[in-house]
């Protein structure tokens, strides 16, 4: 995706107090404002989802219940209603005596079963509480009835439900009841049990939620219904029974298991029950928790190329403010080392003249000496006053010889272009090395190859350039080392110089940085790193190339190719580059 | 033939005067710029070695001085200083100079002498 490397800045070794900033800082302040700017809405993108998207799918999920409550509340008041018409019905529609007669209402109860089903039996019951008629399965005729809570409390009503109990068959029943008023004194009860199987269907099929539950208790919190996890009919339910609310309700309690749970619930009317449905907090969160994982994981994958691009970003800002640095200081030190040299070259003429003036003195009076010698007769034969005199005058030629190399040498650092021969300056150069070579045993050859067209610039620093490269060339090598200088004429009107040593050899993997400011093997014996790279700038200046080859030790070999007049004509950036 | 030799060293022209003396030459000399002109005025020299560098009258406008005294006047510079300017300087007039850098061979400097003056014969 993207390749992320170290700034450059921080992998290098050279000191860094003459820099203009502190690299490391600035690149860390950069990278911690461009991390903010970039990721700070993702991140405030995803501290929304987790606490308003976390409101608001939590209050989908009651909205969602509460409607299924309503809805479920609606379907199982109809049921109980329908069956409460029913028995009214029959009650006012048939003539007491009539109703008293058992095989009556066993056709009755036939009749209901095969039309609206669900019906365990029918019983009539006087207002003394005892059952006058029965059709069932049962043989319930003439029980008694007086004492059973459910009658004292349905004497005083029109009509009844009862909270759900174990029948004799030890299936769930609930009684529906309606009271007939049969004149100022006398009323009867008409009394169906229900098979409550039916009745649970209704909460069943409807509830397409496989995680919830639907179920009924009474007001004390006993299951009147089969529940999936909150236990089974008659069971205490492990929830708080809520308090009484006209409409459907969602609270969240925590059940049995200790787990959080959205509880939606209603009153049923003019029921004993309450209706409930509960879903766990965990479970009906869960399509919220999906999208909030999704976005997280967009969330992250988007942090993470932020912070890749805001790296490379800022490492590359940092880079090119840091190469801009670099640059300055190369050619500071460039500028350094020109002024340098120059002073040098002020004060080696300053010396030569001072110098040449005693000198010539000096040989004035040996030259008088010897003149006086060899014209008078006393001392015409004295042959070590002769040798004496003529050691004085070669002495000072050869004093002036060395005034006259420093003059030269200080001529040529002002920049001024002259025609001049290659080999001539490095003739000078070598001069100057004479010494050294001799001390340490190097052998050196010069060879012209053919005729070599005049190089026209600054005398002074192609002499800087070859000075550079033998002394490069001396450091290499041990003693009995062998320096070849080979010139020639290219095709291309160039003239090409070869210095060749026998000396230590460049490894492979620093070739490609010999030239770049500040890269020294030399360090530990005062190397500054500066040395290639100036000459290198030379060559550059004096629209010339420079070329390396080396194997570890067994010697290196530069070639400097410069410009004559004849291929200056073809060159078309040659004045640019003055 | 009369030779003015002018150098603010006092050794050095005494000494070479002599030299150029014993070789045959008739040599006057001066250490500054004012006395060679004043000499310049008495006799007529025909050739001039000069030093480039002197205080007060540098080589250069005594030449034009002498010049204007002697117009056939022929002349040698001599400098310790061997900067290119002044090289070229001396060199560039219609008259032919000779610019030599001390410390001189006296066998340079008296061919140089005899070749300005067509003057035959060794002196050495």
């Amino acid at each position: 995706m993207v390749k992320l490397k170290l700034p450059r800045h921080l992998h290098r070794n050279h000191p860094r107090s003459r820099e203009l900033f502190n690299y490391r800082k600035l690149w860390l302040s950069r990278l911690f404002i461009l991390t903010c700017v970039a990721a700070g809405p993702f991140l405030l993108l995803a501290l929304f989802n987790q606490t308003v998207g976390r409101i608001s799918a939590e209050r989908d999920v009651k909205l969602r219940l509460a409607r299924l409550v309503s809805n479920h509340e609606i379907n199982i008041s109809d049921f109980l209603d329908q069956r409460r018409t029913v028995l009214d019905y029959i009650i006012r529609d048939n003539p007491a005596d009539n109703l008293a007669d058992s095989t009556r209402l066993g056709v009755i109860l036939d009749n209901l079963n095969s039309s609206m089903g669900g019906f365990t039996d029918l019983g009539l019951i006087n207002k003394n509480g005892r059952q006058v008629a029965y059709a069932g399965p049962h043989e319930l005729l003439n029980t008694n009835y007086k004492e059973a809570d459910w009658f004292k409390k349905f004497k005083s009503r029109d009509n009844f439900v009862s909270d759900v109990f174990m029948g004799f068959r030890d299936m769930p029943h609930i009684i529906i009841g309606v009271r007939h008023q049969l004149n100022n004194r006398d009323y009867h009860f008409l009394k169906a049990t229900i098979d409550t199987r039916q009745f649970n269907n209704l909460l069943t099929p409807t509830l397409d939620i496989d995680r919830g539950d639907a179920f009924l208790i009474n007001h004390t919190g006993v299951l009147q219904t089969p529940s999936r996890s909150h236990g089974s009919t008659l069971e205490q339910v492990k929830l708080v029974p809520p308090e009484k609310n006209d409409k459907a309700t969602v609270e969240v309690q925590v059940d049995g298991a200790g787990k959080k749970t959205f509880v939606g619930y209603a009153y049923l009317i003019d029921t004993p029950f309450i209706l409930m449905i509960t879903e766990p907090v965990a479970s009906a969160m869960d399509p919220w928790r999906r999208d909030r994982n999704q976005i997280t994981i967009f969330i992250v994958l988007g942090l993470i190329l932020i912070l890749a691009v805001v790296y490379r970003t800022a490492s590359r800002m940092i880079d090119e403010i840091f190469a801009a640095d670099q640059h300055r200081l190369q050619s500071l030190d460039k500028v350094n080392e020109n002024q340098k040299l120059a002073s040098i070259g002020r004060l080696a003429a300053g010396v030569a003249h001072e110098v040449n003036n005693p000198l010539a003195v000096i040989n004035e009076k040996a030259g008088l000496l010897k003149d006086i010698v060899t014209s008078n007769n006393q001392y015409k034969n004295d042959t070590k006053l002769v040798s004496i005199a003529n050691s004085i005058i070669a002495s000072v030629e050869r004093g002036g010889k060395i005034t006259k190399r420093l003059l030269s040498f200080a001529r040529h650092m002002k920049v001024e272009e002259h025609p001049m021969q290659v080999e001539e300056v490095i003739r000078d150069v070598l001069g100057f090395l004479k010494k050294e070579a001799e001390y340490r045993s190097i052998e050196i050859t010069l060879e012209t190859y053919g005729e070599i067209p005049s190089f026209f610039g600054d005398r002074g620093k192609v002499q800087q350039v070859f000075l550079n490269l033998i002394n490069n060339a001396f450091d290499a090598m041990e003693k009995n080392g062998h320096l070849a200088i080979g010139i020639l004429a290219t095709d291309d009107n160039r003239v090409a110089v070869a210095i060749r040593d026998t000396g230590c050899g460049i490894r492979e993997k620093d070739i490609p940085y010999i030239f770049e400011p500040f890269f020294s093997t030399k360090t530990a014996s005062g190397g500054t790193g500066l040395g290639l790279s100036i000459t290198f700038g030379i060559i550059q200046e004096l629209g010339g190339t420079i070329e390396v080859d080396s194997i570890k030790e067994k010697g290196t070999s530069f070639t400097v190719y410069l410009p004559t007049s004849g291929s200056k004509e073809n060159s078309s950036n040659e004045n640019s580059t003055r | 033939m009369k030779i003015l030799l002018v150098d603010d060293e006092h050794e050095l022209v005494a000494t070479l005067a002599e030299r150029l003396e014993m070789r045959g030459y008739e040599v006057d000399w001066s250490t500054s710029g004012a006395t060679a002109l004043e000499k310049a005025c008495q006799t007529e020299f025909s050739l001039a070695i000069l030093d480039m560098k002197m205080p007060q009258m540098d080589g250069l406008v005594l030449r034009k001085k002498l010049e204007e005294i002697t117009p056939t006047m022929r002349f040698i510079f001599m400098t310790g200083h061997g900067s290119e300017e002044t090289y070229q300087e001396a060199t560039s007039s219609a008259t032919p100079v000779r610019y030599l850098i001390k410390p001189v061979n006296i066998s340079t400097l008296t061919g140089a002498i005899d070749e300005l003056t067509n003057r035959e014969g060794s002196h050495d």
